[in-house]
């Protein structure tokens, strides 16, 4: 017994650096439940605050492009409104508001949420953007991200207070659920992790018609976005020796270098969805 | 400044210098220089190693939480704080300088000759250690080793440049008085 203690006393520092990088290398393996292990949603109020600081100033220099970018986006909202329309049959009526039903008797099914992106980085290999919106501005966990132009740019995976942590299309771990606009083959985005704003497109079968230049569409077919958001144009199409898939790389659409306001999309059926899915997995279970 | 508060000062700049410039450049998507372990290589000589590794922890762990990988930085940190107390006894020439001067330095280490060595070989660990763990969660190990050595150069120059900007006066202690 006096040995061991002695050993311990003798290799302390050699072992304390063991335990260290024993408790590093479990976060990195760990780093889904890292936010419950160490105190990291603490930790993403303390980062998320210095990132509100630090982008005011970056704010202030961009205020041309925010401008730009609202502009068109007011362009495109503008272009939306009712009276550009004219129905011949007064039957027709399009009616938006913030209610969950609309008169028409329509539950409101996707919920836009604007957000200010207070910390984003591109050269990682899983990288993340901050916004500060969270629990008490009502986000939840699992909500899509886009961009002002309509462009998919992530999900959220972490929600606390005042911030949230979105996972980036630049993420290992990213796949989204996508639609070729030509043909409506389902496919899966996801990013090597070399270029950002290039993306790989898998599962498209070869005897798919695909051209460069193609329109890349979100699917609509999981919870998270709803059909028919940006994610890029097709840049370059391999095909892949060993199956019969494709190997496509695209150009994302959203411009991941200068992302300043995103629109968090609450699904508000999501709930819904996954109780059914819920029970009908218990029943095939049982 | 007291030793402490100078520390303390170098940490929180280091980190807001880190995660705020240098993680903002990439050349060719591939390099991104880091500093801010200069906090580690400046440290006290005289401090206790326990003490050093729980430094460089916080400091990996602060980077950590900013970038939101948990781990890498923490763990690259720590190797390079426990290896440095040998570097330094290897690289020191005359008995006792350790003792004379308050932290490793050009001057303090004897020539540029050594320091240089000391730097280069510690940042190569760190960046080693750092795209290694990287290349262990994400495969492509050759991409990584042309990272890791195309990454040392730069963050050497980095660190070479920091060193002429910012002199650090070492003043000569002495107990023969």
């Amino acid at each position: 017994m006096g040995n061991i203690f002695l050993f311990i006393r003798r290799y302390f520092n050699f072992l304390f650096f063991l335990s260290l990088q024993v408790f590093s290398i479990y976060l990195i393996v760990q780093y889904n439940k890292y936010h419950y292990a160490v105190g990291g949603a603490y930790m993403n109020e303390v980062t998320g605050k210095v990132n509100v600081q630090y982008n005011k100033i970056d704010n202030f220099l961009q205020l041309n492009k925010s401008n730009e970018i609202l502009r068109k986006e007011n362009e495109r909202l503008l272009n939306q409104l009712k009276y550009n329309f004219e129905s011949a049959d007064t039957s027709n009526r399009i009616v938006t508001d913030s209610i969950p039903y609309d008169t028409m008797g329509n539950k409101r099914k996707w919920l836009y949420q604007s957000a200010k992106v207070v910390s984003n980085s591109v050269t990682a290999q899983n990288n993340f953007i901050v916004i500060s919106r969270g629990t008490k501005q009502q986000m939840r966990k699992d909500e899509g991200v886009i961009d002002p132009n309509n462009s998919v740019v992530g999900i959220v995976t972490d929600v606390s207070e005042n911030f949230s942590v979105v996972m980036s299309m630049l993420h290992r771990d990213s796949r989204i659920s996508v639609k070729l606009k030509k043909g409506g083959d389902a496919g899966q985005v996801l990013w090597d992790g070399k270029e950002p704003n290039r993306l790989s497109l898998i599962d498209i079968r070869k005897s798919a018609r695909v051209v460069k230049g193609d329109t890349v569409l979100s699917s609509g077919m999981t919870p998270t976005f709803p059909y028919g958001l940006l994610v890029g144009t097709i840049d370059e199409v391999i095909p892949d020796k060993s199956t019969n898939n494709y190997i496509i790389k695209i150009k994302s659409a959203a411009n991941f270098y200068n992302l300043q306001y995103v629109y968090a999309i609450d699904n508000l059926h999501r709930d819904e969805i996954n109780k059914l899915l819920e029970k009908a997995k218990s029943k095939i279970n049982n | 400044m007291s030793t402490l508060l100078k520390n303390i000062v170098r940490f929180i700049l280091l980190i807001l210098m880190q995660f705020y410039v240098l993680d903002k450049i990439h050349l060719h998507q591939m390099v991104t220089p880091y500093i801010y372990f200069l906090f580690i290589l400046w440290m006290p000589f005289k401090l206790n190693r326990t003490l050093q590794m729980i430094l460089a922890f916080a400091l990996g762990f602060t980077l950590d939480s900013f970038r939101h990988s948990p781990g890498f930085h923490s763990a690259a940190c720590v190797l390079i704080a426990y290896v440095r107390p040998f570097l330094i006894n290897i690289l020191i020439p005359q008995e006792g300088a350790d003792a004379n001067y308050e932290e490793p330095s050009a001057r303090s280490m004897g020539g540029e000759m050594p320091y240089f060595v000391y730097a280069g070989l510690l940042c190569l660990l760190h960046h080693g250690w750092l795209f290694f763990l990287e290349a262990l969660e994400f495969g492509n190990f050759w991409y990584f080793i042309v990272k890791t050595l195309l990454s040392t150069i730069i963050s050497l120059v980095l660190i070479f440049i920091t060193e002429l900007l910012f002199s650090r006066k070492q003043k000569f202690k002495t107990n023969t008085i």
